[in-house]
């Protein structure tokens, strides 16, 4: 009764609101659609997963094999170096490429002389706006085995050439340090930004006590950033299974590939890159991969919540 | 800021501090100097890595190649297309979407909204979405180029907010005492007002596509409507050069080197538009960020 009544009231209230701001929805209606279409309706057209998808029965029709298509890939011998290289890849670039634009973004805090700070800036954001297709050309030209810059330097010191790309043992280290080439300089801004915002006067009243400008960035500027630092750090933390996709596939060769096959890039290869695709197959190990992140993007924010006070939401 | 003098450890901590900048800074500017360097210099200077420093024997053959090299032209065109036109298409869905998501008495706000950030965490997959846009019969033509892309979640909430923290509520009130309904103030004053969101989202938005690839990889398959993006994967990465587009008969013998060089032309030339636009770029990029700091 009272749950019949509340429905009831809840009903009159959406209703008095469409009438009252049926502008306001007709305005939203064409980005809920392109939502719906776009975003939602694949989510439902990943349920091939649990079926062996037929082009022509289509989605609604392909026979149900329930969790076969999950089981192949939990027996498959691909599966635990592609988890291997997915977490080593994105840990190594966590830990490696996290801490740079912070320490980058205090070191710029301290500079004193405006120009030189500008210009630190203006040019380390740059790379940041070229394509991932130019910066893997970038890579390649440099450490060409012939003619690439590295080993024109290896020589000119009386090393021998080596040949980067089709060395497995060196994929992660290019990834991860071309990674932090392009992006930690543009990864200061929201540092910058946090930093400007810190209260002077706590500045002016720790010099007045005598304390080093060394002292002021571990005790001043530091805590001052830390819940920047803590809500970026769940992002990257919630999306370790999502490595950069673009790069790492366009970064791959038949030589590297015992180290720099991903899961993403084997969903690719499975699905689309081959002329056989095997589309069900294919959708399973993506749904997977895509649980996973969500659970982690949840736990990682409940972590945070706990501890610091701050979450995503 | 009042001018002290620093004491030996500030002197030692600022000299460390300042060293590392510059390195830092070098290490950023090297590569990009080089390849500009590389770009003008000759094919056998670029062959036996003569260049360090500053072009040597300075030539523009590597452009005359770029520009004579009809996949590239056709590329760079398509990509210009999907850009201008695709951007147009993101702005106007990104506005609407916002406006009504800031708007507090708006009840659905926070269902809707709710439906948008889920996406975010969440999607359905690439095969999934690969066979949607193959169902909608759009599969290798302009259009899935631009309308899978037609809106960015994230670009949605950064608008909102900014709306949010601009449009006051009085604004509204005294407009809706004037008889102007939501269509017309959204027309005539939230538009006209934030024009500064809107050229941060043109900004956002345009850089996207022009160095977006891998739509264009799973859904086009014809050379006609490649962007630019695939042109120079061919090129950069692939190392696949149509013999037919060195026509020069002199480059022939040097072909090899050429084709070292036209790769170092050609970085510039496709990251010029984004380069030639990139300190508004660069300003409009630092608004956007901070305001998508803000929590909305």
């Amino acid at each position: 009764m009272v749950m019949g009544r509340n429905i009831e009231a809840i009903k009159r209230n959406v209703y008095r609101d469409i009438k009252k701001n049926y502008q306001l929805y007709l305005i939203v209606l064409l980005p809920l659609i392109y939502i719906i279409v776009f975003k939602y309706y694949p989510m439902y057209g990943a349920q091939i997963a649990f079926k062996d998808f037929v082009a022509t029965k289509g989605i609604i029709g392909s026979q149900w094999v329930g969790l076969d298509n999950f089981r192949r890939f939990f027996k498959s011998y691909q599966i635990w170096t592609l988890f291997k290289n997915t977490l080593s890849i994105s840990v190594y670039q966590l830990i490696a490429g996290f801490p740079f634009p912070i320490i980058l973004a205090l070191a710029l805090n301290n500079a004193q002389n405006l120009r030189f700070k500008k210009l630190v800036q203006t040019t380390t954001y740059i790379p940041h706006f070229i394509s991932t297709v130019v910066i893997v050309g970038i890579i390649m030209q440099f450490l060409n085995p012939r003619f690439g810059l590295i080993n024109s330097i290896i020589e000119y010191f009386g090393g021998e050439p080596v040949n980067f790309m089709g060395s497995p043992q060196y994929f992660k280290t290019i990834y991860v340090l071309s990674g932090i080439w392009q992006n930690a300089g543009w990864g200061t801004v929201i540092y910058l930004s946090a930093l400007s915002s810190i209260d002077p006067e706590l500045h002016a009243a720790a010099i007045v006590d005598g304390a080093s400008i060394f002292k002021r960035v571990i005790h001043i500027d530091l805590p001052g950033i830390l819940p920047t630092v803590v809500i970026l750090l769940i992002m990257n933390a919630g999306s370790i299974m999502n490595v950069g996709f673009e790069k790492i596939l366009l970064m791959q060769n038949p030589l590297n590939l015992r180290t720099s096959e991903v899961i993403s890039t084997y969903v690719y290869k499975v699905g689309l890159a081959s002329p056989m695709g095997n589309y069900s197959y294919s959708t399973a190990i993506g749904l997977f991969n895509s649980v996973v992140n969500f659970i982690l993007l949840v736990i990682v924010n409940q972590i945070a919540k706990r501890v610091g006070e701050t979450s995503l939401w | 800021m009042n001018v002290r003098k620093l004491s030996l450890e500030d002197e030692i901590f600022m000299f460390i501090n300042n060293s590392f900048l510059v390195v830092f800074f070098l290490m950023v500017f090297y590569p990009i100097l080089y390849i500009v360097s590389a770009s003008l210099s000759s094919t056998d200077a670029v062959m036996s890595g003569e260049v360090w420093l500053i072009p040597v024997r300075p030539t523009l053959k590597g452009y005359a190649a770029v520009f004579r090299n009809n996949s590239i032209l056709i590329g760079y065109g398509n990509s210009l297309y999907y850009t201008v036109f695709g951007t147009i298409l993101n702005l106007f869905m990104t506005i609407i979407a916002a406006y009504p998501l800031s708007r507090k008495d708006f009840k659905a706000r926070n269902v809707i909204m709710f439906l948008f950030t889920f996406t975010m965490m969440f999607s359905g997959g690439l095969i999934p979405s690969f066979l949607l846009i193959k169902n909608l019969n759009i599969l290798n033509t302009r259009w899935a180029m631009i309308i899978p892309v037609a809106m960015r979640v994230w670009n949605v909430i950064v608008t909102r907010t900014y709306y949010q923290s601009t449009i006051s509520n009085e604004l509204l009130e005294a407009a809706q005492l004037d008889g102007c309904n939501d269509l017309k103030f959204m027309w005539y004053v939230v538009i006209p007002l934030s024009k500064a969101i809107s050229a941060v989202m043109v900004m956002f938005y345009a850089v996207g596509h022009w160095n977006s690839f891998f739509n264009a990889l799973i859904y086009l398959n014809e050379k006609k409507l490649y962007p630019l993006q695939i042109i120079l994967r061919d090129i950069l990465i692939m190392n696949s050069i149509d013999t037919d587009m060195l026509m020069d008969p002199d480059a022939q013998s040097e072909m090899l080197g050429l084709r070292e060089l036209l790769k170092y032309a050609l970085i510039i030339v496709a990251s010029m538009p984004v380069l030639c636009l990139y300190p508004f770029v660069q300003k409009h990029f630092v608004k956007g960020i901070m305001i998508g700091a803000i929590k909305g």
